[in-house]
């Protein structure tokens, strides 16, 4: 390895370091004792106790579950409408309207999320006022501002997997007789079943982390997770939330690794079934 | 006949497929931005919905009455307090996707130089905090920068300072939070553009005598500016209407433009200057935008084989 590789690799190592040593340092400081967070107490720790009050704190919980039902919702409506707009994109060819969809499936890529959020609120009050629905603000409202925006990264997975695969398949099949659904469902769909499942986990992901959004669509009782995390937060540190941290990492890195695990198969299989046909069998 | 029949159910089938996204995207995310139009032309008012209908019967007339306000505007151009928030933010997320291009460069083409093996390893590291909470890496820096906190006590202990440095509730705790929250975003599109290099360019560039320095300035670097371009759009765009990393880690004297709006919208409850400061942000921003969603849709039909 010659002087180069050294600095491209020593760079590289710095910033792993900046990326996990906050994340660290914060689970390590989940089992102080000091109410003090980051003054190590050497004499009684390390210590569950923030663990136990956390588990206690039904707040928390509760916000928990909401946050855990809206993502949950949000992530399967996202990939629903997402596929959609990811097949029209890829597939469809140029139709009128075409680029204006384009438009509004990349632009919540990138919208400072206090405009969707304001936006987004000012629709649900003029359309309560305009139609009577929807009534007040709720998980509902949140669920359908977080489809809005989760499902635009949802296209865009879709469609780049989509333009990766020849359509020779799909276009056999209509030739064959097939009817465009019929298609859809036993060709389209197998091939971009990985991206149905990165879609999903992005989708539940971000909804799951929004506090901006969440915070002007939601109404009284429907305080997601992070919204009452960023109430305790701006508060300062405490080390339930250390705790609370701690538990979304551990639980985050096990899903990740299980789904790497479970696309890795996935593409073997794949490339096995692509090789068996090849070879004729 | 049976064959325009199909046609036909075909292209009903069509239209119901483009519609269904078509009209939700409509109803939940264009139509949103008319109504903060409007309402950004709007007075408060005390009562529900919080702001003034634009269109009013009058009865002794017998005809509508339409009344644009322009005072929210107004207010935002003569009070300097809004002036000097919008170019705050702009100078803070500026400054911000600097760091992040200088960070996130060496990071991206250090993966892409790396055997094919490891290279998913690495950007799996790289994306694995994305994963976790967005709003709790935010806060893990405020135990890092505050005055007994991680760094403080560190460099108290090595003897480096005689006394803590103020860190949090600074410019330079803005900047560390948005580079660690959206570095991601700038790795992603550099390390996509960097892999597709043809490396024997570089190769050639020394065979004519090119040191590796001037290889890199004269050909890897304007080959990768559509990576360049993407990332520092993808950091800069939201980092200009960015609201919980300045209201957790950010000065307290001189606000962001985010953290404004919401001040004006939960804060004070006036809806229609929200509204207002609203749209001249998203105008502000237009043209980066405009520029994202070229660079998307080029990057979309270069995947196309």
């Amino acid at each position: 390895m010659n002087n180069r590789g050294w600095f491209r690799n020593g760079m590289l190592a710095l910033g792993l370091a900046f990326l996990y040593i906050p994340i660290l340092s914060m689970m390590f400081f989940s089992f102080n004792n000091s109410r003090l967070v980051t003054v190590w107490d050497a004499e009684n720790s390390p210590t569950l106790r923030w663990y136990v009050r956390l588990l206690e704190n039904d707040q928390l919980l509760g916000a928990a579950w909401i946050s855990v039902q809206v993502a949950a919702m949000t992530a399967t409506g996202a990939v629903i409408l997402g596929t959609l707009a990811g097949l029209v994109l890829a597939r469809f060819g140029p139709f009128r309207g075409r680029a204006f969809l384009s438009a509004m499936t990349t632009a919540p890529l990138v919208m400072p999320e206090v405009i969707t959020g304001i936006a987004m609120l000012l629709l649900f009050v003029s359309l309560e006022q305009l139609i009577g629905w929807p009534e007040g603000r709720g998980m509902l409202t949140i669920i359908i501002a977080h489809i809005t925006f989760a499902m635009a990264y949802v296209t865009v997975v879709i469609q780049s997997r989509l333009a990766g695969f020849d359509d020779a398949l799909e276009e056999a099949a209509l030739d064959l007789g097939a009817k465009p659904a019929t298609v859809f469902f036993r060709i389209t769909l197998p091939l971009i079943v990985p991206a149905l499942v990165s879609g999903w986990l992005l989708a539940f992901t971000l909804s799951w982390d929004d506090v901006v959004i969440s915070q002007f669509v939601s109404g009284p009782g429907s305080s997601t997770l992070p919204m009452e995390i960023f109430s305790r937060v701006r508060r300062g540190v405490s080390p339930d939330i250390n705790a609370l941290a701690t538990i979304m990492v551990l639980i985050v890195a096990v899903g990740v690794v299980l789904s790497t695990l479970y696309m890795k198969r996935e593409e073997k299989r794949r490339l096995r079934e692509e090789q068996m046909a090849r070879s004729g069998s | 006949m049976k064959k325009a029949l199909v046609t036909l159910q075909s292209l009903a089938g069509k239209r119901l497929v483009i519609g269904v996204p078509y009209v939700w995207l409509l109803l939940f995310f264009a139509i949103p931005f008319l109504i903060v139009f409007k309402i950004s032309f709007s007075w408060m008012q005390p009562i529900q919905p919080g702001y003034a209908p634009l269109l009013a019967w009058v009865e002794e007339t017998q005809r509508f009455v339409a009344t644009l306000n322009f005072s929210n505007y107004q207010a935002l151009l003569q009070d300097s307090l809004y002036l000097s928030t919008f170019l705050y933010s702009v100078k803070v997320a500026a400054i911000s996707t600097v760091f992040c291009l200088l960070v996130g460069y060496p990071m991206a083409y250090a993966i892409a130089r790396c055997a094919p093996s490891t290279r998913n390893l690495l950007l799996m590291l790289i994306i694995l905090p994305f994963w976790t909470s967005f709003l709790l890496r935010v806060y893990a820096w405020i135990g890092l920068l505050k005055t007994n906190g991680v760094i403080n006590n560190t460099l108290l202990a090595l003897g480096v300072i005689d006394e803590p440095l103020t860190l949090l509730y600074t410019d330079f705790a803005v900047y560390i939070g948005i580079v660690y929250s959206y570095l991601p975003f700038m790795i992603l599109p550099l390390y996509s553009n960097l892999e597709k290099h043809d490396l024997t360019l570089l190769e050639a560039a020394s065979d004519l005598g090119a040191s590796p320095m001037k290889a890199f300035f004269k050909v890897t670097l304007p080959l990768s500016m559509p990576g360049v371009v993407a990332g520092c759009l993808l950091v800069f765009i939201p980092a200009v209407g960015e609201f919980v990393i300045p209201s957790l880690l950010g000065r307290t004297d001189q606000l962001m433009i985010g953290t404004v709006l919401s001040a004006q919208f939960f804060g004070a409850r006036n809806w229609p200057v929200a509204s207002a400061v609203a749209i001249v942000l998203l105008l502000m921003l237009l043209l980066p935008i405009l520029l994202f969603q070229r660079y998307q849709r080029r990057e979309l039909e270069a995947a196309k084989r």
